[in-house]
């Protein structure tokens, strides 16, 4: 696969121990095999969209209560399409070898992983973040809370992101892991989705919403930093199967 | 020397056999005090002024509460320590603590609910332990259900342990954003703090439950951990002599 060429251009008598290039690398062929997929990145989007179509059809169209479940109801959406996008993360390089290829590089296998939820969160959650607007316009959702739900989004879909891929990487192996990676990833979801949609009830309500946008990127520092560590040693076991 | 016992464990064996000899205390520890806890809670303590005897579930409810949350900790330490030491033993014990922790937390969210009826009025409420609870049955599910997912067990048992950590890592988070996600969308009509003092004739029953359901756990514990070991181990020498009853030399 591509990704493996890439890292090893390089004088293969000295090898490349610094993360910054590799990950680089990583990051460039991996955005290049995401945007060559356009229908894998349109999937979870039109999930997205097609699910929250949905709800004025089971609820009923009272403009009162959608408004009153639309952040609810965005934000559980969003979680579920990065969810079932995330199943993905690291199949076709488990199946075709590279992912053993990586772990045996001499960048460490974080930054690989790092690399990965990258371009992950910029194919998914990002546009997910900037779609949120318009549905939430079609939800009826007061313009009060537009900000506050597109700047929850954008920090929330990259902490969604970052502790799905331990899950990924924990049921990479499994054939059907689908239903699986859901059960075991969605109780770590729980801080992410309350402090998320309480950073759009809070604008709604017209209070100041930094405290909730503030604990979102505590959140997203704390996974940035520890996740991609718990991926790659769930890696190295899935490997082992 | 001191070290001796820790690398001892390492040895299902050498746990087998110093552990067959635990079991009947254990047992009878955890029968005579949950009897005597039972019987002393539900007819010789006092009614309680407010609730009446619905009160007397919490002497089922906290003792099952408080080692559904003890046996996740459990779980996941025993999880890290297979990890780091590669510890055979450590495993079983982490895969034996699932099935019994997540059955402790459905008893505490059960005898919970029970008592919110005649309580509250209602079988469940949002409320934020309650909501703590059943996101830690969640976790335990998980658990069980990724290691059920593995054709090898060693795959599982690492895979169980490392997620088993980060949930650990978790819970914290999840309890604290539970309970700021509570105070946020507390319903008026409905109290739930409970009276901080008790009192000790309702007190001392009570202590006698939760050590009887900690014993009661530890038993449990060793007995499933030592039927995974004979499960594992089947193949070795000794575990053929256990299955056929003959009895062990010292193992050393």
């Amino acid at each position: 696969m591509a990704s493996v060429d890439s890292i090893a251009v390089r004088d293969p008598a000295e090898p490349c121990h610094r993360a910054g290039p590799g990950f680089m690398a990583l990051l460039r062929v991996e955005l290049l095999l995401a945007l060559r997929r356009r229908a894998d990145i349109a999937n979870p989007l039109l999930f997205f969209v097609t699910v929250l179509a949905l709800l004025p059809l089971g609820v009923g169209p009272e403009p009162e209560l959608l408004a009153r479940m639309a952040p609810g109801m965005i934000w559980v959406m969003a979680l579920l399409a990065t969810l079932l996008s995330q199943e993905s993360l690291f199949r076709s390089d488990f199946e075709d070898g590279s992912l053993e290829q990586l772990t045996l590089s001499p960048q460490p296998l974080y930054f690989a992983v790092l690399a990965k939820v990258t371009v992950h969160w910029l194919v998914t959650g990002l546009p997910l973040a900037l779609l949120s607007p318009l549905l939430a316009m079609m939800l009826n959702l007061p313009a009060a809370g537009y900000p506050s739900l597109l700047l929850s989004l954008l920090l929330g879909t990259a902490c969604l992101s970052l502790i799905g891929a331990v899950g990924a990487a924990l049921t990479v192996s499994l054939r059907r892991a689908g239903l699986l990676l859901a059960l075991i990833v969605m109780p770590l979801y729980v801080p992410v989705l309350i402090f998320g949609t309480g950073a759009v009830q809070a604008a709604l309500d017209g209070y100041a919403y930094s405290v909730q946008l503030a604990v979102l990127a505590a959140l997203l520092a704390a996974a940035a930093a520890l996740a991609p560590l718990a991926a790659a040693g769930a890696i190295r076991i899935s490997l082992d199967s | 020397m001191a070290w001796q016992w820790f690398h001892r464990l390492g040895s299902p064996r050498w746990f087998y056999q110093k552990t067959s000899g635990w079991l009947p205390w254990l047992a009878a520890a955890s029968v005579l005090l949950l009897l005597v806890g039972t019987v002393w809670g539900l007819g010789f303590a006092p009614q309680d002024a407010k609730q009446g005897n619905s009160y007397r579930i919490i002497y089922i409810h906290v003792p099952a509460a408080f080692l559904a949350l003890a046996g996740y900790y459990i779980m996941a330490f025993s999880g890290a320590i297979g990890l780091i030491w590669k510890m055979k033993l450590s495993y079983a014990v982490m895969r034996a603590a699932a099935p019994i922790g997540a059955v402790l937390t459905f008893i505490a969210l059960f005898t919970g609910s029970l008592w919110g009826k005649p309580t509250w009025g209602t079988y469940w409420v949002w409320d934020a332990r309650i909501t703590s609870m059943l996101i830690l049955l969640f976790l335990y599910v998980g658990v069980i259900a990724l290691s059920r997912a593995f054709a090898r067990e060693q795959v599982a048992d690492k895979a169980c342990a490392l997620l088993a950590l980060v949930g650990t890592v978790n819970i914290p988070i999840i309890y604290k954003s539970v309970d700021w996600w509570f105070t946020l969308h507390q319903p008026a009509t409905i109290k739930l703090t409970e009276s901080s003092s008790i009192d000790p004739s309702m007190f001392y029953p009570l202590l006698v439950m939760i050590i009887g359901f900690y014993c009661f756990y530890a038993w449990t514990l060793l007995v499933h951990t030592r039927n995974l070991i004979l499960q594992r181990e089947w193949r070795t020498q000794w575990a053929q002599q256990v299955l056929r009853g003959e009895p062990l030399g010292d193992a050393g």
